[in-house]
This record gives structure tokens, C-alpha cells and sequence, in this order.
């Protein structure tokens, strides 16, 4: 399950409602990123995160799909905000179920790789000393490289 | 009048997320960039970077695409989420 939020989700409420759905596959992996506070030394204020309707949740769900075809999970829920955050807010959330760990630790590594590098979201940092729009680091795109096939 | 979009920077930079813009005689993306340009130096120069892609009816694009006056057309710079 994709969802997009506008507002404030609750995590720990998310992750036990996909382990009761999904937890006896055997495996289950999750991951949750949140608003950092500072910036190297300087401040962070907040977060505005955009998106534009119907093409992010597509791409999301094209990252999905391509996770799907590599392991054999048995469930996935991706959970993305947009909008306003707050320092120390949850921003995305990402819950794998599979028979083995293996595969629910690699998938969830994958999600998360595309969704840093692929998804359609643009990022505004909010400072004390001002606002910038973020693009993802070089590490971004080499972790996501990692995952390349060679076929 | 095509229903033009700017996301992340290229909406600040643009002033709105979205405007409506008559295509004349503009058939192509590129040819687009450059009549954007003739009004808005800054936005021009912001499309032409290698960096941004362009969304036409919720399709992502490859290299010059046709556009007429029906289109949403969407530019996009590189994305950041997570």
C-alpha cells in the first residue's frame, strides 16, 4: 500500500498495523527517516516537501513493482509526507514482509535507495539563515546505482 | 493555452506553480524553452539545464517532444525525497 500524506503520521501506530497484516510471513524490515535539525552547523527549521498528484504516487509505485520482481516479499507499505514538517517529524516510512530477512532487508534497502533518487518529491530545507531546495547527495545516486543489474 | 508547471526551485523561479501560456506557433518543447525565455530570461535560462525534465499529460518525455495548445506540460528538476 502507497500513501501520500499531507499530515503528521503516527509511526509506531503504522508499524503495528502492518505487522498484525503482514508479520506472519516470517520476516518483517522497516525503515523510518525524519526531519533532521541542522545542517552541517546551521539550524533546520522545518521541511516543505511538494509532490504532483497522480505522477508521484505512479512513480512510487513503479519503484514498488521493480522491488516485487527482484524478491519474493510477501507485502510492502510505503507511507511519504508532503507538505510542512517540523524537526524530528516522520517524513517516510517503509514496511517489508518476506519469508527470509535477507529479502525483506534488500528490498527495504532498494525502496528506500529510489525513493531518495527517483520518486517525484522536491525538497525545500527551511533555515535560520534561509530556504534552499535539496538535491539529492553523490552517495544518493551511488547507493541507488548499486543496485544495477547486469543483464 | 497550454497549462504549463514548474516544481521544486523552477516554481519559485517562475513566481507560480502553474500558468496557462498561448502556444502559437510553438510546437516543441525546446522551441517552447526558447519563447519562455523571450518573456522570463531567468526561467529560460533555469529549463535549460541538462538537470531538468519535462512532463507532457503525465508521460515523462524523451529527447524534443511535439506539444500543442491542449498539453499540460510539467518541468521538473532533479527530484528529492525520503
Amino acid at each position: 500500500m502507497i500513501r501520500v500524506l499531507e499530515t503528521p503520521f503516527d509511526l509506531n501506530a503504522e508499524i503495528a498495523a502492518f505487522n498484525a497484516r503482514a508479520g506472519a510471513a516470517g520476516a518483517v524490515v522497516t525503515f523510518s527517516g525524519a526531519v533532521r535539525g541542522e545542517a552541517g552547523e546551521r539550524k533546520v527549521t522545518g521541511l516543505e516537501l511538494e509532490h504532483f498528484p497522480g505522477v508521484t504516487e505512479r512513480s512510487i509505485s513503479a519503484i514498488e513493482k521493480e522491488a516485487r520482481r527482484r524478491w519474493p516479499v510477501t507485502d510492502i507499505d510505503i507511507v511519504h509526507r508532503i507538505g510542512r514538517l517540523a524537526p524530528g517529524e516522520p517524513i517516510v516510512l517503509v514496511c517489508v514482509a518476506a519469508a527470509h530477512r535477507r529479502e525483506a532487508f534488500e528490498a527495504a534497502d532498494y525502496l528506500m535507495d529510489f525513493l531518495k533518487t527517483e520518486a517525484m518529491f522536491w525538497k525545500k530545507e527551511l533555515r535560520s539563515d534561509g530556504a534552499e531546495w535539496i538535491a539529492p547527495r553523490a552517495d544518493d545516486y551511488k547507493d541507488a546505482a548499486r543496485w544495477k543489474e547486469n543483464d | 493555452m497550454a497549462r504549463l508547471m514548474f516544481f521544486g526551485k523552477l516554481g519559485d523561479i517562475a513566481g507560480a506553480r502553474a500558468r496557462d501560456f498561448p502556444l502559437n506557433n510553438v510546437d516543441t518543447v525546446s522551441a517552447l524553452k526558447a519563447a519562455i525565455f523571450e518573456n522570463d530570461n531567468g526561467l529560460g535560462e533555469a529549463l535549460g539545464d541538462p538537470s531538468v525534465r519535462c512532463i507532457v499529460n503525465e508521460e515523462m518525455t524523451r529527447g524534443d517532444a511535439a506539444i500543442t495548445d491542449d498539453d499540460e506540460i510539467a518541468f521538473i528538476p532533479p527530484v528529492s525525497g525520503g
